[in-house]
C-alpha cells in the first residue's frame, strides 16, 4: 500500500437527535481498496457525504495529504479530488458519453471539440480498461456501461479518491467481476478507492481493508485476507439472533391462480421490454423471476399490476380475463404488488403512517362510510399492522419518510398482504434493506404462500431465489428464457440463462 | 473570512409564523418611510393615519367590503393548489360568475328573494366553473397547462365583460362602464345592525367546508395522494383525470362566487374591470396562507385592510401612487419574508484551508489531460 492520502478523525454529525456518525475514524492509503461495511443506517453514507462535502460535520478533522482541510461543497470535494459514483448515476440519456464527461469537466470552454474529447475519453478507457464507446448516447449504453461512465467522468477531473455507492447493486455477476478488475487497475496506478457494500462475499475477494460501520461507529476494520464471513457477519449485525429462513418445501396446488400468454408490453421510450411472455402461476407459489435489472422486470410487475398496459397477449386471473381490467378492479380481484419504487410508488413518503395504511381503499368500505373517512376502522387498521409486524414508528401521525427503509417496507407489505390477496408480485422486496428486516419480510412472503397466496418475486439475489421459491423463470432482454424448477437447476444455469446464453432445451411454461 | 449559509429551519414555531410577516411589515414602512419622507411628508403622520383607519369601526367594515373578493379567489386557489394546479384564472373566473349572478338578478324573472338568490349563487358558481373547465379538460386528457390556460382565459373573459359593460348592459343615461343596480330585494341584509354583509357567513361556511372536506373525506385524501404522490396515485387506481376535473372544477365555483359577493352583497351591480386583479391577489393569499382555507380568510381580510387604509392616506395628500406603492411593498416584503420564516442564515468564521495543490490547479494533476487539453 502506498502513502496514507486520507484520514477521517472522529466524524460526527447528528440530524436532530439522531446520530448518523460517531467518532468515526477512517484512514485511507493510495493503491488500496477499501471497503465500507455495514446495514442500512449504519451511517455509511453519511461518512461518504460528509466526505464529499455534501454534509458539513458537527466534529472531527479530515485530513487530505497530509492537510487539515474542511470540505464545503461536492464541486470543491471533486476539485480536491474526490469523487464519488452515486448509485443513481447523474448522466444525461439524450447527451453522448463524450458530452456527459465534458458537462463534468473543468475546463469547459464555450465550444466542446468532440473528437478531441473522445480521444482523451478512449485514451482514458484504454488505460483503466473501461471500454465505452465515447460518441454513443448515454441512453443506449447498459448499466454497465453507464457506470464506466461515471468513473471516467472522475477520473477525466483527476480523481485521487473514488468512492463507489453499492457498484455492483446493478451488475450481473460477471459485469462485477470486470467492474472489480478495472478498480482494481486504478488502485494499482495509485488512486485510493472507497467501496459502499452489502455484500461480504464480495468485500472478501476484492478489497484490501475492510471497515465495517454499525450504528454510526466504526465497529470493525481489518485487513481483507484476515476478514472471515463469522467475523464480518458479527461486526455487522452484532449479537442480533437471525432465523435461518428454511429453504420452501414443495407443495403446490394445480390451482392455477395467474396466466400470462404471450404478453407483450412497452417501456416508457415505447420500446418492447416485455416480449411474449407467458407462464402460469399456481395457488401456494412462489414463482422467482431472475434477471438483471432491466431486463424487463418493472414492466412485468407493472403490466399484472394493470400500470401498464398489455399491447398483446391475455392476462388470466382465476379464470376471468383481466387483461383490459382497471387498476381498481385489478385490486378488488386481489393482486396485490409490492412495487420496486417502495417510497415513491408503493407509499406517499409525505403522509402519515395511517394515511398510507388506506392508500389503495381510499373508497369502499373498509376505510370509508359516504364519502367520509372512518378514522377509527383506520386508526384500528394502523394499530394492527404495527404490532402484528412490529413497525418501528414515531408515531402514526408522523410522515413514513421518517421511517426507516426496512419499517416502510413492512407497512407496506402489511398493507399489501392484507386481506388475502390471490396474488402478490414482489418486487425486489428486500432491495437495499438490512438484514434482520430482509429476513422478516422473507418471512411474512412465505407464510402468505403458505396461505395459498400465489406469489411472483422479482429478485435479483439468486440466493434469496434459491431459498423462497418453487420455480424460476429468467428474464434476459424481455424474454423469458427458461422456467425451472428450483430442485432442477443450479447457479450456473441460472446464471447463464440470465446473461442471455439459451439452452437447447426449451421452455416450459 | 467571513461565510454566510443558508439553512433550512427543521421546525417554525408558532411564535415566528406569526411575528415574521409583522417584522417584515415594519421593514416595508421603513423602506417606503424613506419615499415619504423625500417628498416631504411625515412618515409617522401618514402611517398613523392607515392605523387610524384600519382600526376604526368603518375601516374594519370597509376591510371586509374589500377582502370579500379576495377571500373567495383565495380559497378558489388554494383549493387548485392543494392538488398542484395552478388555478391562474380566478379573475377571469370571478368575472364570469359576476356576468351570469347579474344577468339572472337583472334579465331574469321576478321572483321572492330566496329562490332569487339562490339561483344567482348557483349560476354564479356555475359560471366560475364553466370557465375552470375550459382549461381543466385538455389539462386532463391531454397535460396541457392548466397555468397558462387559465390565465389566458382571463383575457377573453375580461374582454367580455368589459364587452357587456360598455355596452349592451350599460345603465342607461350614466357615464360609468356599469349596469344598473339589482332590486333592493335582491340585496343580501347585513349581519344585525354591524353593518357587514351576511356574504361574509357564506365565505366562513365555504372555508370551514374546504377544511373538512381535506380533512375528512375520501375525496380529500385522494386530492392529497395526488399533490404529494403522483406515482402512488397511480399505483392506488386514483383516476387522476376526474380528480383534475373535479378540483379545478370546484376552484372555479368558488372564484365565481366573488362575483356573487359583489351582486347579491356589495356593489349590486356589475362594472367594467370588476375582478381588478383579486384573482392574482388571490395568488399571493393562498400563498401566505399556506394553503389553510381558514387563514386565507384571516390573510384576505388583511389584504382588505391593507387596500382600505392605502386609500386612507390619500387624504393627507399623499399622491395615490405612493398609497399604491406603500400597498406593494407590504406585500412584498412579507412575501419575501417568507424565506426567512423557513430559512436562517448561519454564519461561518472557520477559515477554509484546502490543500496547495487543490487550490492552486487541480487540473495539472489530472492524467488524461497530458494528451493536450489546451
Amino acid at each position: 500500500m502506498g502513502e496514507l492520502i486520507l484520514e477521517m478523525k472522529n466524524i460526527t454529525k447528528t440530524f436532530g437527535s439522531v446520530t448518523a456518525n460517531k467518532d468515526v475514524s477512517l484512514q485511507l492509503y493510495a493503491g488500496e481498496i477499501h471497503a465500507l461495511l455495514g446495514e442500512n443506517g449504519a451511517g455509511k453514507s453519511t461518512l461518504m457525504n460528509v466526505l464529499t462535502g455534501i454534509y458539513k460535520p458537527d466534529g472531527g478533522e479530515i485530513y487530505y495529504k497530509g492537510k487539515k482541510v474542511s470540505i464545503r461543497s461536492p464541486k470543491q470535494a471533486v476539485n480536491m479530488g474526490i469523487g464519488m459514483v452515486h448509485q443513481h448515476f447523474r448522466l444525461i440519456p439524450t447527451l453522448s458519453v463524450a458530452e456527459n464527461v465534458y458537462l463534468y469537466s473543468e475546463d469547459r470552454k464555450f465550444m466542446l471539440n468532440q473528437k478531441k474529447m473522445e480521444d482523451m475519453i478512449r485514451e482514458c478507457s484504454e488505460r483503466f480498461n473501461l471500454s465505452v464507446d465515447a460518441s454513443a448516447k448515454v441512453w443506449q449504453l447498459s448499466v454497465g456501461e453507464q457506470q464506466r461512465v461515471e468513473i471516467i467522468k472522475l477520473l477525466y477531473r483527476g480523481a485521487e479518491i473514488l468512492i463507489l455507492d453499492e457498484p455492483s447493486a446493478v451488475l450481473t455477476p460477471q459485469e462485477a467481476e470486470q467492474m472489480f478488475k478495472t478498480l482494481r487497475k486504478m488502485a494499482d496506478a495509485g488512486k485510493a478507492v472507497i467501496v459502499i457494500s452489502h455484500k461480504m462475499n464480495e468485500v472478501m475477494n476484492n478489497a484490501n481493508r475492510i471497515t465495517v460501520l454499525k450504528d454510526g461507529m466504526v465497529e470493525d476494520t481489518m485487513l481483507a485476507k484476515d476478514a472471515t464471513v463469522e467475523r464480518l457477519t458479527k461486526a455487522v449485525v452484532g449479537d442480533r439472533q437471525l432465523e435461518e429462513i428454511k429453504p420452501k418445501e414443495g407443495k403446490v396446488s394445480d390451482e392455477c391462480v395467474l396466466q400470462m400468454e404471450a404478453v407483450t408490453a412497452m417501456d416508457d421510450k415505447g420500446i418492447p421490454a416485455l416480449k411474449d411472455f407467458s407462464v402460469t402461476v399456481h395457488k401456494g407459489e412462489i414463482f422467482g423471476i431472475a434477471g438483471v435489472a432491466g431486463n424487463g422486470q418493472r414492466e412485468l410487475g407493472e403490466v399484472i399490476a394493470g400500470l401498464r398496459p398489455a399491447v398483446s397477449g391475455k392476462l388470466i386471473l382465476e379464470g376471468v380475463d383481466v387483461t383490459k381490467a382497471s387498476i381498481r378492479t385489478r385490486i378488488s380481484k386481489g393482486i396485490s404488488f409490492i412495487p420496486e419504487d417502495r417510497l415513491h410508488t408503493g407509499l406517499v413518503p409525505g403522509l402519515n403512517l395511517k394515511e398510507n395504511v388506506i392508500l389503495k381503499e381510499f373508497k369502499g368500505n373498509k376505510y370509508c362510510r359516504r364519502g367520509l373517512l372512518n378514522f377509527s376502522a383506520i386508526e384500528k387498521a394502523a394499530e394492527r399492522f404495527v404490532s402484528k409486524y412490529e413497525i418501528k414508528n414515531g408515531g402514526l401521525d408522523l410522515p413514513v419518510s421518517l421511517m426507516s427503509g426496512g419499517n416502510q417496507q413492512k407497512l407496506l407489505i402489511a398493507r399489501e398482504v392484507d386481506g388475502r390477496p390471490a396474488l402478490i408480485i414482489a418486487a425486489y422486496p428486500v432491495r437495499g434493506l438490512d438484514i434482520g428486516a430482509a429476513e422478516t419480510i422473507r418471512e411474512i412472503l412465505l407464510e402468505e404462500s403458505k396461505n395459498g397466496t400465489a406469489v411472483i418475486l422479482i429478485s435479483e439475489e439468486l440466493e434469496e431465489i434459491f431459498k423462497m421459491c418453487d420455480r424460476v423463470g429468467v428474464l434476459c432482454n424481455g424474454e423469458l428464457m427458461g422456467v425451472r424448477g428450483i430442485h432442477e437447476t443450479d447457479l450456473n444455469e441460472i446464471g447463464k440463462l440470465m446473461s442471455g446464453e439459451r439452452n437447447e432445451v426449451k421452455a416450459h411454461a | 473570512m467571513h461565510k454566510f449559509r443558508v439553512q433550512k429551519r427543521t421546525e417554525v414555531s408558532m411564535t415566528r409564523k406569526i411575528l415574521n410577516p409583522i417584522v417584515f411589515v415594519l421593514f416595508a414602512l421603513v423602506f417606503c418611510g424613506i419615499f415619504l419622507a423625500v417628498l416631504k411628508f411625515n412618515p409617522l403622520e401618514v402611517y398613523g393615519k392607515m392605523l387610524e383607519e384600519i382600526f376604526s369601526v368603518r375601516g374594519v367594515q370597509k376591510s371586509v367590503v374589500a377582502g370579500l373578493p379576495l377571500m373567495f379567489t383565495g380559497l378558489a386557489v388554494a383549493f387548485g393548489y392543494r392538488m398542484n394546479l395552478n388555478n391562474i384564472g380566478a379573475d377571469g373566473q370571478y368575472a364570469m360568475g359576476s356576468i351570469l349572478c347579474i344577468w339572472f338578478a337583472l334579465y331574469g324573472p321576478d321572483m321572492p328573494a330566496v329562490p332569487k338568490l339562490i339561483i344567482m349563487f348557483v349560476l354564479a358558481a356555475a359560471g366560475g366553473a364553466f370557465i375552470s373547465l375550459l382549461a381543466a379538460i385538455p389539462r386532463a386528457f391531454w397535460n396541457v397547462s392548466e397555468t397558462i390556460l387559465t390565465m389566458m382565459l382571463n383575457y377573453i373573459v375580461l374582454l367580455f365583460l368589459n364587452f357587456l359593460m360598455y355596452g349592451p348592459w350599460k345603465e342607461e343615461g350614466q357615464m360609468v362602464a356599469q349596469t344598473a343596480r339589482t332590486d333592493e330585494r335582491y340585496w343580501l341584509p347585513d349581519i344585525g345592525n354591524t353593518g357587514i354583509n351576511s356574504i361574509v357567513i357564506i365565505a366562513v361556511i365555504m372555508a370551514v367546508a374546504i377544511y373538512f372536506f381535506h380533512k375528512k373525506t375520501s375525496k380529500g385524501y385522494q386530492m392529497e395522494v395526488i399533490r404529494r404522490g403522483p406515482a402512488a396515485a397511480k399505483y392506488a387506481g386514483m383516476n387522476v383525470k376526474a380528480n383534475i376535473i373535479f378540483v379545478l372544477g370546484i376552484s372555479g365555483a368558488i372564484a365565481g362566487l366573488a362575483g356573487f359577493a359583489q351582486v347579491g352583497g356589495i356593489i349590486h351591480r356589475v362594472q367594467a374591470d370588476l375582478p381588478n386583479g383579486a384573482g392574482y391577489t388571490g395568488i399571493v393569499i393562498a400563498y401566505l396562507a399556506g394553503l389553510n382555507p381558514l387563514v386565507v380568510l384571516i390573510v384576505g381580510f388583511l389584504f382588505g385592510a391593507l387596500q382600505i387604509s392605502a386609500v386612507a392616506v390619500q387624504i393627507t395628500g399623499v399622491p395615490s401612487q405612493i398609497a399604491t406603492m406603500i400597498q406593494g411593498s407590504i406585500m412584498l416584503f412579507v412575501i419575501a419574508g417568507e424565506f426567512f420564516k423557513r430559512y436562517k442564515i448561519t454564519r461561518q468564521n472557520s477559515q477554509p484551508s484546502l490543500p496547495e495543490k487543490a487550490t492552486e490547479d487541480p487540473k495539472k494533476e489530472i492524467p488524461v489531460q497530458e494528451g493536450g487539453a489546451e
